[in-house]
Parts: structure tokens; C-alpha cells; sequence
């Protein structure tokens, strides 16, 4: 990958300084951020993602270490130069409803505009190139006030493109938003890393989108460290067990997705009719603290059989129950074993 | 790209209606006083021309033109005042009397009538006498602005940051109350007057340094704005867009303390209008672009200012009604209209 370093970072240490006492939340961290490339920065609360996105942004020193954004030290870029060098996106809603959607995302603009903002022709066209990219152009002329969350927010993503920025730094800025919202935010962001060349990193609590659309994660843990790689290197390494601490909460590396540790599960054999009615009755046995098995020969164990969601049985001991529906076994299984009326 | 032209448009048109406005209301106040004079005549006396009656050409000299000017000027300030606040503060209800910058200029004020011992009275000031008003109103003005910025970095919450700015008005107040028990008669009595609120407070010949303080301050508003742009997204985005934000604080701190000191020395604590003409303006444009709601403020402040005037001065023989009996009258009604109808002027969403 010939692609170019936009943001790298070494051995650096992020916190706040307050006089003589400096409170530091991270000694030394390692990353490289490229052009084109949408990065994940995924953590529990508190662990110092805003800290260090506001230290990359340059809002706050580094407390120690390199921070070099395009071969220079960020700290040597001054506050005009730096406003055209990192675009910032945020969690918040902005109060600016009385603004037309082409007036938001020109404010982008002030960087290269002169004493009084004017925009020219050039201006008014990025700005529109911008607004199309996110796909916000046929409500240019609408009120923010008119906006749902997610819109907002591809403004706001607009208003960074439109800075003209090679690094495009989100914090949190799909964490009020639905799920529809999210998704197209990220896919959106993921499209315009590539199309425009961007370096974006973001910082979400969205586990799944992060997995299916990031190029890269930041994994930042608990005990300071901070592991970078491609999402499926870091996946498979089991880079994303320990994430959240000891919390009772485990990662499922088949499912990508993070789920309650529900103590020892007991195994059951497990067949169903397709692969849709298997997934679900994993999902309903494991929330009951079982766990189907496909290839256990065991006669042992109890059998679950699906045939479809009307067709359930479970054999326990030779003796067969029938159920009606997933709400019928999953009662069974919540009282202990299956009771139910004899099949008919 | 229609659209986007839409608001520019809208502001030109909003302005010019808006400058004929006040050149009539002017030229209203010019004409109509507790004296009659014909309008021919003051046309003579404004253009320098010789007339018969003496005492009319004093009238509109010394007592008409004063007046209107002031008028003019003071509606800007407060109302451009007003304005930048709110952009500031992201809150609607943000103004110099609210978040109790010009009970600081009453307090400067305080000081130097009432421990002046009431030598120094309203509408009479000497020279020496009213630059000593002007500074306490401005040390007054500015001691809690800077209070005020200082609590805003300690709370988030713009609510509460006006009940704090409430709080503050209050303290002040009791201050006064202070100063007043203890003061002469004659100095509460011009204090009272003061705190009225009129127009007519710069005698003619301090009125080039009035208004060119003023003209200097609007001037200073006016190159805000596109600082003010950004700041309608929040502190951290205006950041982000290589404002300096703590510079125009600053800034923006200095302005509205020095419009506000130099207009409340004046005529007084004006109540409603620095709070009210901001969203009349954005009711009139629909827009919070400062780059055309900004001017339109100013124009606007003048409009109501001049027509304020215009009431106060409408019983004719009787004398004058105080200013602070009229403004809240117009200002009352425009804020609980936009209370009422938050959820559709959603100029702070």
C-alpha cells in the first residue's frame, strides 16, 4: 500500500496539564493514518477517546512525544493553516436552525474566505460539490431546523469536506442517531475516504458498523495500550476480548458483535431446516444458558429439532415435546425443562 | 443554486424598506414635539436657513435633532448588543439588562451621582462630569461582562448561565439600594430620573462624542460578523474553522460593554429593546446569517428606537412619558410570541 501518511503518531502521551499537575491519561501511543482510509477508534467510556481526538485535533497540547500531521509537527501549524488541515465533525447538535443547509456547510469556507466571508463563484461550487458528495444537495435551501439527526449530521460532514481537509476527525457523531441514520453515516464516510482521498478517523460506541465498514481499527484499552491494525488482523488475534475489561460482557468473534457472558453454558444438539432458523435458536437457547451444538454425536444430550418456526421439538431422555413456537420453548427452558402438553 | 441566494436578497430588500422606515420616523421626530412647529420650518432650521422665531430654531437644535440622533444611535447599539449575546451565549433570551451588564452600568453610574452627592445630574452633565459617568458605566459594564464570561467557563448549561447573570443583576441592585439610602436627595431624585430612561440625555454639545463612540462601536459590530457566523455552531466548531475564539470573546465582550455603557450613561437603563429587536429582525429576514442579520438589526433597533421616541413624546403639551414606560409595552409581546412559537422559529435548534 503506496498510500500516503497523513497523521502518525509516536510514543505519544495524551492528558491535561492545569498548572504544576498534569493528569495524564495515555503514556505512549503508536499510529499511522493514511489517505483514504476510515479508522475506528473504539473504547469503553472514560478511556480517553475525546482526549485523544482533541489532542489530534490540536485543540490540546501533547504531553509528550511525536504528533506529525503530513511530515510536520502538528504543534508548528498555526490555528488559520490548521483549520485547513483537519476538518472536525462532533457528537452535539449545533444550534443553527436558522441557517439554510447551503449556508452550514459554506461556514467550511471560512477558512479561504476574506474579512467578511464572502463566498465566490469557486466557493459556492465546492460547496455544492460538497453538499451533492453527501447526498444533501436537494435540501440546500431547507432550513437545519427542518433536518432530522442523521442529515444534520452529513451537513456537518459536508461542511468538513467543504474545509478542504486531508484528515477528517468524528467524535461520536452517530451517537444520537438510529440505526438507519448510522449506517448510512458510516457508509458514507467509508465511501468518501475512498473517493476523496481522506484520512477519516472516527470514535463510536457502534461495534458492528464499525466491523463492517472501517478499514482500520484503534483499539484502546483500559490499561493504556492502544493496539492499530486492519479490523479482521485485530479480530482474529483476539484483539477485541479484553476491550471493555472484565466486564461481564464477551466478544463473539463468529457474530462480530459483543454479548452478556451467560456463566457455563449446557450443551444441546442442535438441528434445524436452514441456516436463518439455526441462527435464532442458537439466539434463544444461549439467552437461556444452553448452547447448540451441530456436530455432537452425544445421545446424552437433550436434541432440539426445528422443522420451522411453528415445528419445534425438544427430546430429552427419549421423551419428545412439541412446541408451537419460540415463545412456548423458551418458557419451557426459563422454568428449568421442557414441560409442555404431549404432542399430538 | 437559487436557494442559496435567497437570504442575500431578502436582506437587501429588508434593508432598504427598512432605511426609508427610519428617515420617515426621523423626520417624524423632527417634526412633532410638545411645540408646534411647522414642518417648513424645520426644514429651514435643519438646512441652516434663517427663521423668524428664534426659539424654534432652538427647539430642533438644541433639543429635536440631539434627541432623534440619539434615538437612532442607541436603538443600533442595544439592539446589535443584544444580538452578538445571544449568538454568544447560543441562548434567545440573552441581552445587556438580562445578563445584568447594564445594571453594571447603573452601578458605575450609581457611584458617580449618588457619591457625587447629586452635583452631577442627569441631562446637566459637565464635560468632566459626564466622562466620569461614561467610565463608571463602562468600568460598571465591563467588571460584569468579565464576571459573566467567567461564569460561563464554569457552567455549561446556558439556562443557568442566565439565572447566574440574573444573580448578578440583583447583587448589583442591592448595591444601588445601598448607595441610594445613603445618598442625598437631590441625588436620588436625579438617579430616579436617570433610571427612566430618555432619549433627550445628550445635550448637543456632547453629541459628536456620543455618537461617534457609538458609530465606532457598530462599526467594530459589523466586523464580527463572520466570527459571529461561526459561532452560531458552537465554541469547539468555531475553533475548528481557525476562529480564536477566546480573541472574540473578547471582542465581543468589548463591544457590547462599551455600546451598552456609553448608551445606559446616556439614557438610562433601556429595557426590551437590545432583547426583542434581534427577533424581530429574524422574524423579518428568517434567517440567522449575521452577514444580512446584522445590518437589519441595526436598522431595525433604530426603527423601534425612533418610534419609542416617537410615543414618549406623543402627549404633546403634557411633556414627555419615561422611555422604560413604553419599550417593554412593544418588546413584552415579541418575546412571549417567540416563547409560545418556539417549536416553529427554530432560529436556536
Amino acid at each position: 500500500m503506496g498510500m500516503r501518511v497523513v497523521l502518525e503518531g509516536k510514543q505519544l502521551a495524551t492528558g491535561y496539564r492545569k498548572g504544576k499537575r498534569t493528569a495524564v491519561v495515555h503514556r505512549s501511543l503508536d499510529f499511522t493514518l493514511r489517505a483514504g482510509e476510515l479508522v475506528c477508534l473504539l473504547g469503553g467510556n472514560g478511556v480517553g477517546k475525546s482526549t485523544l481526538l482533541r489532542t489530534l485535533a490540536g485543540v490540546q497540547p501533547a504531553l509528550a512525544g511525536e504528533l506529525e500531521l503530513q511530515g510536520r509537527p502538528l504543534a508548528s501549524f498555526p490555528v488559520r493553516e490548521r483549520s485547513t488541515a483537519i476538518g472536525l465533525v462532533l457528537t452535539e447538535r449545533v444550534q443553527a436552525g436558522g441557517l439554510t443547509v447551503f449556508e452550514l456547510a459554506a461556514l467550511g469556507r471560512q477558512p479561504y474566505t476574506g474579512y467578511f466571508g464572502r463566498l465566490t463563484r469557486q466557493d459556492r461550487e465546492r460547496v455544492s460539490q460538497a453538499l451533492e458528495a453527501v447526498g444533501m444537495s436537494e435540501k440546500a435551501g431547507n432550513y437545519v431546523a427542518e433536518l432530522s439527526d442523521g442529515e444534520r449530521q452529513k451537513v456537518m460532514i459536508a461542511k468538513a469536506l467543504v474545509q478542504e481537509c486531508p484528515l477528517i476527525l468524528l467524535d461520536e457523531p452517530t451517537a444520537f442517531l438510529d440505526v438507519t441514520s448510522r449506517i448510512e453515516v458510516m457508509a458514507l464516510l467509508h465511501r468518501l475516504a475512498g473517493e476523496e482521498g481522506k484520512a477519516i478517523l472516527m470514535s463510536t460506541h457502534d461495534v458492528e458498523q464499525a466491523l463492517a465498514l472501517a478499514d482500520g481499527l484503534w483499539l484502546m484499552y483500559p490499561d493504556g495500550t492502544m493496539p492499530c491494525g486492519a479490523t479482521e488482523d485485530l479480530v482474529l488475534s483476539g484483539g477485541l476480548d479484553g476491550l471493555f475489561g472484565t466486564s461481564p460482557v464477551d466478544f463473539d468473534r463468529m457474530c462480530g458483535s459483543y454479548s452478556a457472558r451467560n456463566g457455563q453454558f449446557r450443551p444441546v444438539r442442535l438441528m434445524a431446516a436452514d441456516d436463518v432458523l439455526h441462527h435464532w435458536a442458537q439466539n434463544a437457547l444461549m439467552r437461556q444458558g444452553y448452547y447448540g451444538m451441530t456436530d455432537s454425536s452425544d445421545a446424552t444430550l437433550p436434541l432440539l429439532a426445528i422443522e420451522s418456526p411453528q415445528d419445534l421439538t425438544w427430546t430429552c431422555g427419549g421423551e419428545p415435546h412439541r412446541f408451537h413456537s419460540f415463545a412456548e420453548l423458551s418458557a419451557a427452558l426459563r422454568q428449568g425443562r421442557p414441560r409442555s402438553t404431549r404432542s399430538m | 443554486m437559487k436557494t442559496a441566494y435567497r437570504a442575500e436578497h431578502k436582506g437587501w430588500v429588508c434593508g432598504g424598506c427598512l432605511t426609508v422606515l427610519v428617515a420617515l420616523l426621523a423626520v417624524a421626530n423632527l417634526w412633532m414635539g410638545s411645540v408646534d412647529i411647522p414642518a417648513e420650518a424645520v426644514g429651514r432650521i435643519l438646512l441652516g436657513c434663517e427663521v423668524d422665531n428664534e426659539a424654534w430654531a432652538f427647539i430642533v437644535r438644541e433639543s429635536r435633532v440631539p434627541l432623534c440622533v440619539t434615538a437612532l444611535l442607541s436603538g443600533a447599539a442595544l439592539s446589535v448588543s443584544g444580538l452578538m449575546l445571544q449568538t454568544a451565549f447560543g441562548n434567545p433570551l440573552a441581552d445587556p439588562s438580562i445578563l445584568g451588564i447594564s445594571s453594571g452600568a447603573s452601578l458605575g453610574v450609581a457611584l458617580v451621582m449618588l457619591a457625587g452627592g447629586g452635583t452631577v445630574a442627569a441631562g446637566a452633565f459637565s464635560f468632566s462630569g459626564f466622562l466620569a459617568a461614561v467610565l463608571g458605566a463602562l468600568a460598571g459594564a465591563l467588571v460584569v461582562m468579565g464576571l459573566i464570561l467567567f461564569l460561563s467557563t464554569l457552567i455549561r448549561s446556558n439556562v443557568m448561565l442566565l439565572i447566574a447573570g440574573i444573580m448578578v443583576g440583583y447583587i448589583v441592585s442591592s448595591a444601588i439600594s445601598l448607595l441610594n439610602f445613603f445618598a442625598t436627595a437631590e441625588g436620588v431624585h436625579s438617579y430616579m430620573i436617570w433610571g427612566m430612561g430618555n432619549f433627550g440625555g445628550v445635550p448637543s454639545a456632547q453629541l459628536p462624542w456620543f455618537s461617534a463612540v457609538v458609530a465606532g462601536g457598530l462599526l467594530w459590530a459589523v466586523l464580527l460578523v463572520k466570527p459571529l457566523n461561526a459561532l452560531l455552531l458552537g465554541e469547539r466548531y468555531a475553533e475548528n474553522l481557525g476562529v480564536n475564539v477566546r480573541w472574540v470573546r473578547g471582542q465581543l465582550l468589548g463591544v457590547t460593554g462599551l455600546l451598552t455603557a456609553v448608551v445606559t450613561a446616556f439614557c438610562g437603563p433601556v429595557a426590551f429593546i437590545g432583547l426583542a429587536v434581534p427577533h424581530v429582525a429574524r422574524l423579518l429576514l428568517g434567517t440567522s446569517n449575521h452577514n444580512a442579520l446584522l445590518p437589519v438589526t441595526m436598522l431595525c433597533g433604530a426603527a423601534v428606537a425612533l418610534l419609542c421616541n416617537l410615543l414618549c413624546i406623543l402627549p404633546g403639551e403634557w411633556g414627555m412619558i419615561p422611555l422604560n414606560a413604553v419599550t417593554p409595552v412593544l418588546g413584552a409581546p415579541v418575546i412571549v410570541y417567540v416563547i409560545v412559537r418556539q417549536r416553529r422559529i427554530k432560529y436556536f435548534n
